[in-house]
């Protein structure tokens, strides 16, 4: 590689890092995207200029066939199905770094690592981790892919002996890992390829649905380890840099939605959580009654409210309720009333899930706030307004220690002077753990679609 | 006397003769060792660079990612999906060789899924950001 083509990289990894960090703040966010734009640019220019390069047509063809296919997609993709899209995204790194090792497998003097069959052990190494990284997030992110999308169920699947399959393929993948390093034959890097794509697929099916947020950051990190793997087989920097910044951050996404559930990441990936319905069933609910309300009701309520805070949860993404909620909550700003909204970590099916939709809808960002941000507003609130979300504000999470859900951090909505709650039935969420809020006094019960009932809410306050 | 001399002349040469051989012989060792000095110091510490490098961005990525807004955990994602298409840089070289052959279709099939990637993952997040721009 040429000194210019290395320094070009070099400014490339800083455009990407600044990019990052443009994110610290929503003004400065579109500047961070632009950043990253650049280093991009500059990277696929750069490598345009590399002395292997001989020939055009299949880059020039890629390029702009991808390209368009990105474009149309990501131009009318509705933003409820942002994480599917991103889950489909992560799909596509990992199988791109399963090519790129296998090119480099087959034609290792394109990267000068030696020549077909004759590559030292080391490059054969890393181009095993990107292969067997990329494969993983392949399958994976399809199966993730599947379940937010609705195409396989969101239960997990669960079987016996899974963890000791997954063991065994481990075992067998670290053996064929160190049979290719030795022999350097096809056979054992297709080997490694096949089962890391089962693999893939193994690890993601026993996880249920509402982890998704942490395994949708956990692919998102896997695909930044891909890409560092693949940076190591091709000694170049700007892939190695790239991908442990893309690697770093999705680890700690992750962290971060695992902290929210108050889970161990362990505990999240050998899955299984949410099936267990027998087992939180202990609670006596026999002579427990909910307050159901109607719309009027909740309409009176909150228009003679002098704080309202609304608290999104998944609910309201299925039923798209978010431009509803914000309707209502224009209406209820005229009258005087101060209202804001709590978001919890794991809200949604992605980090940042409902940030995004309330933004869609045109609330302002600075009235939406993290939950350590706002649980202590709670008690001087007059409504807490849950619309489509359960789990995130159980207080069993609090004081019951038999729960599931125990230590999970929650939302305090039930120290608001009226709990609204606007949920299809009385149904539990998915831990399957009964929520007590719903039979406390001051609890009032709006049964029905989220954005229907808060439509019929807007409708009774005019 | 005469052929005592003749003797030790023929001996004399022979030695410079055996001289000569040895220094060549000592040549060939000496750039033998530079060769594979100078080989050495081109494979062993790429992997330490690349260490180095790889694990000191970890820290930057760690740092700067901390200090990423929650609000905007989704645009976050969005960017790093698209810039660890990155790896288009390796799929590029794959594609360039004229006979590149099986490695050049699989360059070809890794620069488009990766180009998917880039410009679905920048206008998906400039989507996001948009959103975030409009104030009231």
């Amino acid at each position: 590689m040429s000194i210019t083509a290395s320094l070009a990289y070099l400014v490339a990894s800083v455009l990407f890092i600044l990019s990052l960090r443009g994110l610290s703040h929503p003004t400065t966010a579109l500047k961070g995207l632009n950043y990253g734009i650049a280093g991009m640019a500059l990277a696929i220019l750069t490598t345009f200029f590399a002395p292997q390069i001989e020939s055009y047509t299949l880059i020039l063809l890629g390029i702009p066939v991808g390209g368009f296919i990105g474009w149309f997609i990501a131009t009318r993709i509705a933003m409820t199905d942002l994480p599917q899209l991103m889950a489909a995204f992560h799909s596509l790194v990992g199988l791109a770094a399963v090519f790129v090792a296998a090119a480099a497998f087959y034609n290792p003097e394109a990267y000068g690592i030696g020549t077909f069959g004759n590559i030292k052990g080391a490059s054969l190494f890393e181009m095993a981790l990107g292969l067997a990284i990329g494969a993983i997030t392949f399958t994976g992110s399809i199966i993730a892919w599947g379940k937010l999308h609705g195409k396989i169920s969101g239960k997990p699947v669960i079987f016996n002996g899974q963890h000791k399959l997954n063991a065994i393929l481990g075992g067998i993948m670290f053996l064929s890992i160190i049979l290719l390093c030795w022999t350097g034959s096809s056979f054992y890097f297709w080997l490694i390829c096949l089962i890391a794509l089962a693999l893939g697929v193994l690890m993601i099916i026993p996880i249920g649905g509402a982890d998704m947020p942490v395994i949708i950051s956990m692919l998102n990190s896997y695909s930044g380890w891909a890409a560092a793997g693949i940076g190591f087989t091709l000694h170049n920097n700007l892939l190695i840099v790239t991908g442990a910044l893309v690697g770093s951050s999705g680890a700690i996404l992750s962290y971060i939605m695992c902290k929210g559930m108050n889970r161990s990441f362990l505990n999240v990936i050998l899955g299984g959580f949410g099936v267990d319905d027998t087992a939180s069933g202990t609670q006596d609910m026999g002579d427990r009654s909910a307050k159901i309300g109607a719309s009027d009701d909740a309409a009176y309520l909150m228009k003679n409210a002098s704080k309202v805070i609304i608290v999104p949860g998944y609910g309201m993404a299925v039923a798209q309720a978010q431009h509803a909620v914000r309707e209502m909550a224009d209406i209820l700003k005229k009258e005087g009333v101060d209202v804001k909204y709590a978001i919890h970590p794991v809200a949604g099916r992605m980090p940042g899930h409902m940030n995004v939709l309330l933004a869609e809808a045109n609330v302002p960002y600075d009235e939406v706030f993290e939950m350590d941000d706002i649980n202590r507003d709670f008690a001087q609130a007059d409504i807490a307004y849950v619309i489509g979300a359960n789990d995130i504000t159980n207080p069993a999470a609090k004081n019951d220690s038999s729960s599931p859900i125990y230590g999970m951090p929650v939302l305090d909505v039930e120290k608001a002077k009226t709990v609204l709650f606007v949920k299809r039935s009385m149904g539990s969420g998915y831990a399957g753990i009964d929520n007590p809020l719903f039979y406390s006094s001051n609890t009032m019960m709006l049964l029905g679609d989220a954005k229907k009932m808060t439509e019929e809410i807007i409708k009774a306050m005019e | 006397m005469t052929t005592e001399t003749k003797t030790l002349i023929e001996s004399y040469t022979e030695m410079a003769d055996r001289l000569r051989g040895l220094a060549a012989e000592a040549d060939q060792i000496a750039s033998d060792v530079s060769a594979t000095t100078l080989d050495s110091m081109h494979t062993e510490p790429f992997i330490i660079t690349a260490l180095t490098v790889f694990v000191l961005a970890c820290f930057v990525g760690y740092h700067v990612v901390w200090r990423v807004t929650p609000a905007l955990h989704s645009p976050l994602m969005g960017i790093t999906n698209a810039i660890s298409s990155v790896i288009i840089v390796g799929a590029i070289l794959a594609a360039g060789p004229i006979d590149g052959g099986f490695s050049k279709f699989l360059g070809f099939l890794a620069i488009t899924l990766a180009s998917v990637n880039i410009f679905g993952g920048f206008i998906i997040t400039k989507r996001m950001l948009n959103m975030f721009q409009k104030k009231t």
